[in-house]
């Protein structure tokens, strides 16, 4: 067992963990930050997404003892003083989203995309998600969603 | 003090109220539910397509510290029987862990009960099996030689449904057969088009995996099961009917369904063995599949082989349609497996008044995972048999594609149509979607496009896809679970509404249309209106979401519930207002006589009476809760026409969508938002289907595409911006004209894309191409060809 500080979604954790414990499986299972959602076992998929020192990162191609010691932000962690993130706020005006599963780690990818272009073009957000699978929508709306939050300046 | 007056929201784009939830990572999916005590399952899965079992050894498993329990397939049975399936069809008996013999690839042959996920998956490979192989059935047609080998020993030469034949002059029941019209629409001909072709093997992919929580309750002898399943009543039923238990006792919730695409339609394997594990050992169990898990252990979906013979005159009239279909359904029957492909057979017809039509259809077993329903299911397989022969034919007479449909198409006069097949056609009007879709892509000046671009040396093709699928399904004579769906609608103390409906759906928004409709229906703000779903507990009956039905089916159950419950509430409120129930008025969330508004009475009121009616008007009950079973008299018939337009590298092969334009007709639309969204993730499996998707098995039976390395999932990267439109011609069989839209797209998009390939290529002689349209593929018939030859040249 190895012993593991992590700041997730600005909070300090401390906990032992298996060492070969997946770092979505910790999220999920010990945190009970469910929001992360796993959508496959060989990390094409992106529905684990999250941000590790503010960049994305597939949490299942990681050891939650490899974030040993950094700042971890899920979609959870999104959202302030009850304010929905620009991304979040997209989805939801463009129906960026149907069954939602992709959605976590599909807004946690578009936030890094809107971090390197904040104004990007819609070949820039295609190529910025295309490590996130949606089976739902097409991207379609999930390209709108992400120009609605890049014109609104968010990120 | 003025009345806020509340908007229409029926046909509107109300934003989705799933939404919050779900963006903010706060929905409940299967995997998020712990309960205390809860243990996991791991299954031990064969790594073999065709053999017998030698011997199974779980010692070492069972020792490990943690590990609760290890099941053989033989020491289930002691306990579950075999898996029952949803069709009259004969079937092989199908445990649901092997006990014996292995006729998949990850066929489970064990499984583990343990205190955690990876030591549940630990114990699993400490399970050591020795088969005894036998030859592996993969070739489809050879399969049904009986070569290598037979699969099942009462079913020879692997025939699971030996031959149906339907169509023109066959009986109803296919005991007798006239081939005089047939014969004489294929003697009458100028031109005959005879192309054998595959619809291919897809992985349905929803993107959360399947899952299962199972928690049987000893002391009160009840079942909760949580699935992800597109429909709890029917697992509700099954999980009893395996268990012993009365449906009363077994309670079936649907969380947050991350997709199905028909895929959680069935009743799986996994969900029996840990219904039955959980009241074995009384403690509540969880099955989380993973994506490899998922590649084999869920249902795939098409496989079809269709030989099509299209008769036709010189001036492009078609005078007769042949097509014989050949499905591979895998190793096993599932739930609707052997009825999947007769639904083929059903819309062979497709959008045109052909005089003689003639489909026979024979299922063969091979050693595959089990096909069923996969998004379209069996309709996307005539359409593109049907289209693509349209096609060939257009080449063939060298007439534009659009006017060889138009010659044929059933007139928009004839509906109800009465289709060779059976199928009555409920209404329609081809034309009008053709004609907007050809405006829509400006058809003449995309020609010259094209020519002009392959003037400049580009390989530029366009194809055109009519449809007409069967959705809104349907009379109860048409599905072994009845064909309707329920609703009930309350009006609670405080005047919110809260209204069930058996539709559980994973992803359509229902929670919002029907919302919607419900506001609408009673004029109060749609925020007084909550849609309960997906709990057997809450909802009385279902049967759910599938064949695009939750709208057209689910929605006017929703709607008649309203109705009723509506009128009850103008029974209280007249004898309140003492005034006749004919002449109360609902109105922006209140509810008055006519002329009278400022007499009115809040829903509040009327409900507060309703529940404490002191004194209670004579022949009324208390209360405001009403419920309704809506059975449609027919299915729907939703339609439509789209158009791509494809690129092919000439040094690479590698195809480009350049534009997908698509007319769809749906009837009326609830929510156009939703339905943008339903026909978009319509036209990306599709599109994926014809350019990349392919669940390929090598000729040991194993599977090649067995995880997202090799299985291709289409990307944002590989979409242009699709077109969108609509025409609206409602259907008659329920009150709201809707008529489906979750599997529209996925049935002209396919055929469109791979004729405008046939079309880019056709310089080089290709005639047809069998899909996916992988580069490699496209680059031998540009450069094994004569006028390719690797010069790049034009011809």
């Amino acid at each position: 067992m190895a012993q593991v500080s992590i700041t997730v979604n600005g909070k300090a954790r401390k906990a032992t963990v298996e060492p070969r414990l997946l770092l979505a499986h910790f999220l999920r299972d010990q945190l009970n930050l469910t929001g992360t959602h796993i959508g496959c076992d060989t990390s094409q998929c992106g529905a684990c997404t999250v941000l590790i020192d503010g960049r994305s990162v597939k949490s299942c191609t990681m050891f939650a003892v490899q974030a040993d010691g950094s700042q971890v932000t899920t979609v959870e962690g999104l959202a302030r003083n009850g304010q929905l993130h620009p991304l979040q706020e997209g989805f939801w005006e463009e129906h960026g989203l149907q069954c939602g599963y992709c959605t976590p780690g599909m807004i946690m990818s578009a936030v890094n995309l809107l971090n390197e272009h904040p104004n990007p073009t819609e070949q820039q957000i295609r190529e910025g998600i295309a490590g996130n699978f949606c089976r739902c929508t097409g991207y379609q709306h999930i390209v709108n969603a992400v120009q609605y939050a890049a014109n609104k300046g968010g990120r | 003090m003025s009345t806020p007056v509340l908007p229409k929201l029926v046909g509107t784009r109300v934003k989705r109220r799933e939404d919050p939830r779900l963006i903010q990572g706060l929905g409940t999916y299967v995997d998020d539910i712990k309960i205390a005590g809860m243990q996991y399952l791991a299954f031990k899965r064969a790594d073999i397509s065709h053999g017998r079992i030698t011997s199974i050894d779980t010692k070492a498993a069972a020792a490990m510290d943690g590990v609760e329990a290890v099941f053989t397939g033989k020491q289930l049975a002691e306990f579950l029987g075999p898996m029952p399936i949803g069709t009259p069809f004969p079937s092989p008996e199908h445990r649901a862990v092997a006990v014996d013999k292995i006729c998949f690839v990850g066929e489970p042959v064990a499984v583990v009960v343990a205190s955690d996920r990876y030591l549940a998956r630990d114990a699993a490979d400490a399970i050591s099996v020795t088969y005894d192989q036998l030859p592996a059935v993969v070739d489809t047609e050879l399969a049904m030689t009986g070569k290598p080998t037979v699969i099942h020993e009462k079913f020879p030469n692997n025939l699971a449904v030996p031959l149906i034949p339907s169509g023109t002059g066959v009986a109803p029941d296919g005991s007798k057969m006239d081939d005089t019209a047939i014969n004489k629409a294929f003697a009458d001909a100028d031109v005959v088009i005879s192309q054998r072709m595959v619809n291919h093997r897809l992985a349905p992919s929803a993107m959360e995996p399947r899952g299962v929580v199972a928690h049987y309750e000893p002391g009160k002898g009840t079942m909760t099961i949580w699935s992800s399943t597109q429909n709890p009543h029917i697992l509700r039923t099954m999980i009893a009917g395996m268990n012993g238990m009365g449906e009363d006792k077994v309670r079936a919730i649907a969380p947050e369904v991350g997709g199905g695409f028909g895929a959680k339609i069935n009743i799986y394997a996994e969900e029996y063995v840990a219904a039955a594990v959980s009241k074995r050992l009384g403690l509540p169990v969880k099955w989380a599949e993973d994506r490899s898990e998922a590649f084999v252990a869920t249902i795939h979906g098409r496989d079809i082989i269709g030989y099509v013979d299209l008769a036709a005159t010189r001036d492009g009239k078609v005078l007769g349609l042949k097509l014989r279909l050949i499905a591979d359904i895998g190793a096993y029957n599932m739930l609707l497996t052997a009825a999947i492909p007769t639904l083929t057979m059903l819309m062979a017809n497709a959008t045109y008044d052909i005089p003689a039509v003639r489909a026979t259809l024979t299922e063969v077993f091979t050693n595959k995972t089990p096909t069923d329903a996969y998004r379209g299911a069996g309709r996307p397989e005539a359409t593109y048999f049907v289209e693509r022969a349209m096609d060939m034919l257009a080449r063939e007479l060298k007439m534009d594609p659009a006017e060889v449909r138009r010659k044929n198409f059933i007139a928009k006069d004839k509906f109800p149509f009465h289709t060779q097949m059976g199928a009555v056609y409920d209404s329609g009007d081809y034309e009008k979607a053709l004609d907007q879709a050809l405006k829509n892509a400006d058809w003449k000046g995309l020609l010259a496009q094209r020519d002009k671009m392959r003037a400049d040396g580009r390989l530029v093709g366009i194809g055109l896809a009519m449809y007409v699928e069967v959705c809104g399904i349907g009379p109860s004579a048409s599905l072994p679970t009845g064909g309707w769906e329920h609703a009930q609608v309350t009006v609670e103390r405080d005047g919110h509404i809260s209204a069930t409906t058996g539709a559980s759906p994973h992803g359509q928004g229902n929670e919002t249309t029907f919302a919607q409709m419900i506001a609408d229906q009673f004029s109060v703000p749609f925020e007084h209106v909550t849609i309960l779903h997906g709990d057997t507990g809450v909802v009385k009956q279902g049967i759910g979401t599938f064949g695009s039905r939750s709208q057209a089916v689910g929605g006017t159950a929703m709607l008649m519930a309203g109705t009723k419950t509506k009128a009850k509430m103008a029974k209280f409120a007249a004898a309140m207002l003492e005034a006749s129930e004919d002449d109360i008025v609902f109105e922006n969330g209140r509810v008055f006589v006519k002329g009278a508004p400022a007499k009115g009475k809040s829903f509040a009121e009327i409900a507060g009476f309703a529940y404490i009616p002191v004194p209670l008007p004579a022949g009324l009950e208390p209360g405001l809760s009403e419920e309704a079973f809506f059975e449609p008299s027919n299915n729907t018939y939703p339609f439509g026409c789209h158009i791509s337009m494809l690129e092919v590298d000439r040094d690479t092969g590698e195809p480009k969508l350049l534009r997908l334009v698509a007319v769809d007709d749906a009837g009326h639309l609830i929510n156009p938002l939703i339905v943008e969204g339903q026909i978009h993730g319509g036209l990306a499996q599709g599109i994926g289907q014809a350019m990349i998707e392919e669940v390929v098995y090598n000729s040991d039976g194993q599977l090649v595409t067995g995880s997202f390395m090799d299985y291709a999932l289409p990307r944002a990267i590989d979409f242009p911006r699709f077109e969108l439109d609509s025409t609206v011609t409602p259907t008659p069989v329920n009150p709201l004209g809707a008529k489906g839209v979750g599997e529209a797209g996925t049935l002209g998009s396919t055929p469109s894309i791979v004729s405008a390939a046939v079309d880019a290529l056709s310089q080089f002689g290709v005639k047809h191409i069998d899909m996916m349209l992988r580069p490699e593929k496209l680059w031998r018939i540009i450069h094994g060809s004569r006028q390719g030859s690797g010069q790049g040249g034009v011809a």
